[in-house]
């Protein structure tokens, strides 16, 4: 509990209007995207500025009080959810694109900015900037910047952590600080701002970021192959990549994605074939069609029943932006929707993808999969009732088995959706407890009271690996 | 668990009883319903003012976690009821059955203020249910225009005892027909071109005092377009302000009494030119699907629910009969019920475009609501107000001489909006209909 004198602190701060403790506002800031996790804030904080976030943590420092930083609330994997209370940080008046720098390629933001927005503002200008999770139209850039987001364009682009040049953030004893600059080349001391991108809050509060901006590509085309088998649809990943062709955006859906995406989004998505790739490549006129014949003829080899390429930008758009509603659309099956992104190498996508197949029957779970199949950042996603205790034992066995397998392959536990909580107690399969000993140290180094989104990434115990033999 | 009144704990009671926990459960909570949402940008991003935030708001009184208290009514109140939030909801969660839900449970507890109640008990039972009444009731307010009481009372200032809201609708209300141009109206029509289609038109309560001239236009539309019409007598008010308000009951009597009067008309479609009420019928299969005698008998009404755009689009009425009007620049505001409900909102996009001489250009979040949302723009004057002025912006941004709607309180909001930013000599405010109409008087068949 927070004492009435440290609230009434917190309202000089930042003002009356900007500091909410009623129980129906603090429970609409309880939870974020996860399934199943929920925890009520002891208030609902809304700074106007830097200076006001450093004195707000300035207090919380002294009084032990957690401090939880929140964009838009749409992670997934409770890295927002205020587990042991205290506060919510929320950034929505902080929200403001402060300078485009077309001599630099850079623009610089508040935190609370929406990312399309941002993507928006910076297209009119002639200027990309490539990482588009497909929470984008609502998802802020500070929450991309905290979870070092991706998206569609990963395997081309890269992800948030490649386009964040500097950054101004508060550390837990209040200081503000600045990292990096509008600089191709900075090796001045440790790479902080690296540091800080995908610390999922639990380093430092980020109050600003310059990220680099790159030429909007000339043209861009979107292709749809569809296939009778997952396997095939993989081996023309495989196969792609092996063709030295690197497309923007390499997708796949399974079959009960594709029924689930089309029940929604109406586009006319085949729904009686075992998986589709959604392909696009961006660029000069030349070179983009070029590659769209070259893929074409790997997918009609590796036995795709049909290619097809978008005849217009429209049908192309309405294309992946159901694709961006894949994960949501999934959720219309059964009460509850478990989702994972779990990571391969890309040359194991084949495997990994077999692999999670046999898990589920193994465990007689429905494991629907889509993802990133160009960087090997595959979503297993399973529909089910949280209500259901039986099923849900069996879901988070199949998804411990899901995690192993991927370490086993040379992947991760989780690509870009974060470690938050739920992944917490399966860090230490990656890193291993050397890993985790420094990270740890890390932490206490930046945050000796731990009071930077306590409860997030270092879980209280680590789950117990049993090795899969398949 | 937390304390709560005895008043609070009946309610939660209720909210446990009857608010569907497997629709509660299907948000998923993804957020993708935030940037759709009138009210969550209108706040300046507050989360307990948006479909995701409501949402769990009702859950977590379902669930018993926190009480449903003056905060959680004021979120539920606050919501346009708009449905901005459906079709962007790639989990399919029914937003609008979950709100009227739990506003009726709000509404059978609440203790209203004497005058509240009065007015409600007028609106609900003695008025909107009793098609002469309405007629009764809007003809005083054509005594009231004609008499020359209006210009008396405008010239006092009495309507400056009224707040800026009630005094610009007083001058935007439109000239309502007399009594017995009601009365006059016939109840079926024959097709005046090659006949396509038989149809029965839901001719609305409001639509059928204060709009007559828009319902006989679209009589005229729909036979140029090759329909027999019928009227059914015995039809009364859709229900949908009482259904939005929380008087599910009422809403009840009234859908039985409309499926009662269309049932023996064998028409093929069922035609509603007021996308609020038009969303209303359709979801009746929803209404009244624990009802042994109606459940089956609603889902054939619904079936059968469509525009007035929509069966002109379909019926080809653009291609066959020529449009044309004055050089002008038109735009559209979606009806949200007709959009985001009935999904229409191609139709009367190709109809527009379809009128010669007519520049359409759409208009920024035309699918996002003008704030009018039923009785919205009084009981919640200075949100709505606040809405109306930002969709002016836009308005005003395509420079259109003619604002189009497709529904009864959207077009009074307009002409609202319009006297509110004293444009009322430049711009004009029209049912989609009338347009048409105005559009292909010059082509007689």
């Amino acid at each position: 509990m927070i004492s009435t004198q440290t609230m009434n602190t917190f309202k000089t701060i930042v003002g009356e209007e900007n500091v909410i403790t009623s129980s129906a506002g603090r429970l609409v800031y309880s939870y974020d995207a996860t399934p199943n996790f929920q925890s009520m804030p002891d208030a609902v904080i809304a700074p106007r500025n830097t200076e006001e976030v450093s004195q707000i943590v300035t207090v919380c420092r002294e009084q032990k009080i957690p401090i939880v930083p929140r964009g838009s609330g749409t992670n997934l994997a409770a890295g927002t959810v205020p587990s042991e209370g205290g506060i919510v940080l929320l950034f929505k008046h902080m929200n403001h694109i402060l300078e485009i720098d077309e001599e630099n390629l850079t623009v610089t933001v508040q935190p609370g900015v929406v990312t399309l927005d941002m993507i928006k503002a910076v297209e009119q200008k002639g200027l990309f900037y490539p990482p588009d999770p497909s929470s984008m139209k609502i998802s802020t850039i500070g929450g991309n910047i905290n979870e070092n987001s991706g998206g569609l364009r990963g395997l081309k682009y890269g992800v948030t952590r490649d386009y964040v040049m500097a950054l101004q953030a508060v550390l837990p004893n209040g200081d503000i600080i600045r990292t990096g600059g509008k600089l191709a080349k900075d090796v001045a001391g440790y790479d902080l701002t690296r540091l800080l991108v995908g610390s999922e809050g639990t380093l430092a509060i980020i109050t600003e970021a310059t990220l680099k901006l790159i030429p909007m590509p000339e043209t861009k085309q979107t292709m749809l192959a569809l296939y009778n088998s997952m396997d095939a649809a993989a081996k023309s990943v495989s196969e792609i990549i092996a063709a030295k062709i690197i497309p923007a955006t390499l997708e796949f859906l399974d079959r009960p994605t594709l029924i689930a995406v089309e029940d929604f989004a109406q586009i006319g998505l085949p729904t009686d074939v075992e998986a589709v790739l959604l392909i696009e490549q961006d660029g000069p006129p030349e070179i983009v069609a070029r590659d769209m014949e070259k893929m074409a003829e790997i997918c009609t080899r590796e036995q795709a029943v049909s290619v097809q390429i978008a005849a217009t930008e429209a049908e192309a758009l309405a294309l992946t932006t159901a694709r961006r509603a894949a994960l949501s659309a999934l959720a219309r099956l059964k009460p509850t929707t478990i989702l994972e992104d779990a990571t391969v190498p890309r040359s194991e996508i084949v495997n990994m993808v077999k692999a999670i197949n046999e898990i589920a029957e193994k465990h007689n779970v429905r494991i629907a999969t889509f993802g990133h199949a160009g960087d090997g950042n595959l979503h297993p996603t399973c529909p089910t009732d949280a209500r259901d205790h039986d099923e849900m034992e069996r879901v988070e066995a199949a998804f411990a088995d899901i995690f192993s397998k991927a370490i086993e392959l040379g992947g991760t536990i989780t690509g870009e959706h974060g470690v938050g909580m739920m992944k917490a107690p399966y860090l230490e399969w990656k890193m291993g407890p050397e890993g985790i000993a420094i990270m740890k140290a890390i932490k206490h180094s930046f945050d000796p009271d731990n009071i930077m989104n306590p409860g997030k990434m270092f879980a209280k115990e680590t789950r117990k690996r049993v090795v899969v033999t398949q | 668990m937390t304390t709560m009144t005895a008043r609070e704990r009946t309610i939660q009671e209720q909210f446990s009883l009857r608010m569907d926990e497997g629709e509660l459960l299907n948000c998923m909570r993804c957020g993708f319903c935030l940037p759709s949402c009138p009210t969550y940008i209108e706040t300046g991003f507050d989360e307990s003012q948006s479909p995701r935030g409501r949402i769990a708001l009702m859950k977590a009184v379902h669930d018993g976690l926190i009480a449903p208290d003056e905060e959680v009514e004021r979120s539920l109140n606050l919501c346009l009821g708009c449905r901005a939030c459906e079709p962007v909801c790639p989990a399919g969660v029914n937003y609008g059955h979950l709100l009227e839900e739990a506003r009726d449970i709000f509404a059978d507890h609440n203790e209203f203020k004497p005058a509240t109640k009065a007015i409600r008990k007028t609106v609900f039972e003695g008025l909107f249910p009793h098609q002469n009444r309405m007629e009764h009731a809007v003809t005083l307010l054509g005594i009231y225009q004609r008499s020359g009481l209006q210009k008396t009372a405008r010239k006092l200032g009495f309507m400056k005892l009224f707040p800026d809201s009630m005094q610009a609708m007083e001058r935007a209300l439109p000239a309502v027909p007399k009594r017995s141009d009601m009365k006059k109206r016939g109840r079926s029509f024959t097709a005046l071109a090659e006949k396509k289609a038989t149809v029965a038109f839901f001719s609305g309560c409001l639509m059928d005092t204060m709009f007559l001239g828009t319902n006989n236009a679209t009589v005229k539309l729909l036979q140029k377009a090759g329909c027999d019409i019928v009227i059914p007598d015995g039809q009364n008010c859709c229900g949908a302000l009482h259904g939005h308000s929380g008087e599910k009951d009422g809403a009840k009597e009234l859908a039985k009494r409309n499926i009662d009067a269309f049932e023996q008309t064998n028409a093929d479609y069922i035609i509603t030119n007021a996308g609020g009420c038009g969303a209303f019928l359709i979801d009746y299969d929803h209404l009244l699907k624990d009802d042994p005698d109606y459940s089956e008998r609603a889902k054939a009404f619904t079936a059968k629910i469509k525009d007035i755009t929509q069966i002109l689009f379909e019926l080809n009425f653009h291609e066959r009969v020529g449009l044309n009007v004055n050089p002008q620049v038109i735009t559209y505001q979606d009806s949200c019920h007709l959009r985001n409900v009935m999904h229409t909102h191609i139709a009367p996009r190709v109809l527009m475009q379809s009128i010669t001489g007519a520049e359409y250009r759409e208009m920024d979040n035309a699918d996002s609501c003008c704030g009018s949302a039923g009785i919205y723009n009084i009981v919640e004057s200075d949100m709505s107000m606040q809405i109306l002025d930002h969709k002016m912006d836009k308005a005003k941004a395509t420079n259109a001489h003619t604002i189009v709607t497709a529904n009864p309180g959207c077009l009074l909001q307009m002409k609202l909006g319009i006297e509110r930013e004293g444009l009322s000599e430049s711009v004009r405010a029209v049912h989609i209909v009338d347009l048409l109409l105005e559009a292909c008087d010059e082509f007689p068949l």
